[in-house]
């Protein structure tokens, strides 16, 4: 039995344990992982279509009685393997803080004002070419007690399925030219430059609608098939 | 071509986008499998995520994906057919203040394995926490079952650690599985690469 999926891809990945962002010494496995097959329960996944998903929630500003505060802009990307094919419908949800840095979120007491008219969650389904966008306003950068006056980067959290359970991803878009990068023990936690660069979104005129929002892209590039092919006796 | 965009950790703030029930927001999914219409065993899994510490994670979401009662996947790489599609077999939960999770499902079937072997009734769990830079898998196999003997999987992991996939029955109460999840040290889960 082949690989269906590529395995050399991974390298893009951060370590479990990045001993400057502290909580990962207590919580990264300390015993190697265990490579196994890929097998049906890893080539299948949840695979649910645009039925699920409202249109609306994709835009992030128009979720309250007014909107909120802060610099409307446009997420614009694709979706695509490692072989450069759209993964089509697609569920991409999304999260982030207000423009002022705080998140809604029960546990973050960050002395920044809460946005009455901003929860911060959003979620849309790629189209046939893998294309999504979201509608919402900039993050802003927040506190955190990893280590002294530790701030994080401006960043929107991005969660992806793919079309298996080995597909699935995780990530954090960043915003161009961002300052708190070279301090940013997360973002560093990707260890080669080039990959990092890939969390990070452009700014695009094409995308930005006049008198109205920025536009910003960003492609997310998801685990894709083995490009070794089968061998013939054991196929 | 493309290259992967690197995985990030999902924070603390998790539960806003992926579990946000609490936040007025309709979640898409929920720890509960045994919609109306499912056929099999119903199960409830309990259990609780540790850190190298010993405390529980009280900011991490699991997300579980299964075969229904049958050994069947609802999608289409499976394509055998489903006795009921209203089983799609992936349910998610967040671990409580002191890392406790809970998911109420079905007991899986025997699911196909490589090389025409047969794999024992398991489910496939994704781990997700602050300080969890990307995934971690894991299985949940059921200790009582007898097929766990001739898993291909189970047997590419060394004994000794082998309990640590193991959800254990409920000794007082019927269908109730306990599988404790530890990320480090002693008794430490067995994590997967596939």
């Amino acid at each position: 039995m082949h690989d269906r999926y590529a395995r050399a891809g991974n390298v893009a990945d951060p370590p479990y344990l990045a001993p400057e962002y502290r909580s990962t010494r207590v919580r990264a496995p300390s015993q190697p992982l265990i490579v196994i097959p890929q097998t049906l329960s890893e080539i299948t996944g949840p695979v649910y279509g645009h039925a699920d998903v409202r249109p609306q929630e994709a835009d992030l500003t128009r979720q309250h009685a007014a909107e909120p505060l802060g610099e409307r802009i446009i997420v614009r990307g694709r979706v695509l393997d490692e072989a450069g094919r759209p993964v089509p419908e697609t569920l991409v949800e999304i999260w982030q803080c207000n423009a002022a840095g705080r998140y809604i979120h029960v546990v973050d007491q960050h002395p920044a004002p809460l946005d009455p008219n901003f929860t911060g969650a959003g979620r849309c389904v790629t189209d046939a070419d893998g294309v999504y966008q979201f509608i919402t306003i900039k993050p802003g950068a927040y506190p955190w007690r990893n280590h002294a006056n530790a701030w994080r980067p401006a960043h929107i959290h991005f969660s992806l399925f793919g079309p298996s359970f080995l597909t699935r991803l995780v990530t954090q878009m960043y915003f161009p030219g961002d300052p708190l990068f070279a301090f940013d023990p997360i973002f560093n936690a990707v260890s080669d430059a080039t990959a990092r660069g890939r969390m990070v979104c452009q700014f695009d005129l094409a995308t930005t609608r006049p008198e109205w929002a920025l536009g910003y892209t960003f492609d997310i590039v998801l685990r894709g098939p083995n490009a070794t092919p089968p061998d013939p006796d054991h196929a | 071509m493309p290259e992967r965009t690197p995985s990030q950790t999902v924070g603390p703030y998790l539960h806003l986008g992926l579990a946000p029930a609490d936040y007025n927001v309709r979640p898409l999914f929920g720890p509960d499998l045994t919609a109306p219409g499912v056929t099999g065993t119903p199960i409830r899994i309990e259990g609780r995520l540790i850190d190298g510490e010993g405390n529980g994670l009280p900011d991490a979401l699991l997300e579980i994906w299964q075969a229904d009662a049958q050994g069947h996947y609802a999608h289409p790489a499976d394509g055998r057919p489903l006795r009921s599609n209203s089983f799609r077999g992936f349910a998610r939960a967040p671990t409580d203040a002191g890392g406790g999770f809970a998911f109420s499902t079905i007991k899986p079937g025997a699911v196909p394995g490589p090389s025409e072997s047969l794999q024992a009734p398991h489910i496939n769990v994704g781990i997700f926490a602050r300080g969890l830079l990307k995934r971690l898998f894991t299985r949940i196999y059921f200790k009582d079952e007898g097929m766990n003997g001739s898993d291909p999987i189970l047997a590419l992991v060394p004994a000794p650690r082998r309990h640590t996939l193991m959800a254990v029955p409920d000794g007082a109460r019927a269908g109730v599985f306990r599988f404790d999840i530890r990320l480090q040290g002693q008794d430490e889960t067995v994590f997967f690469d596939a």
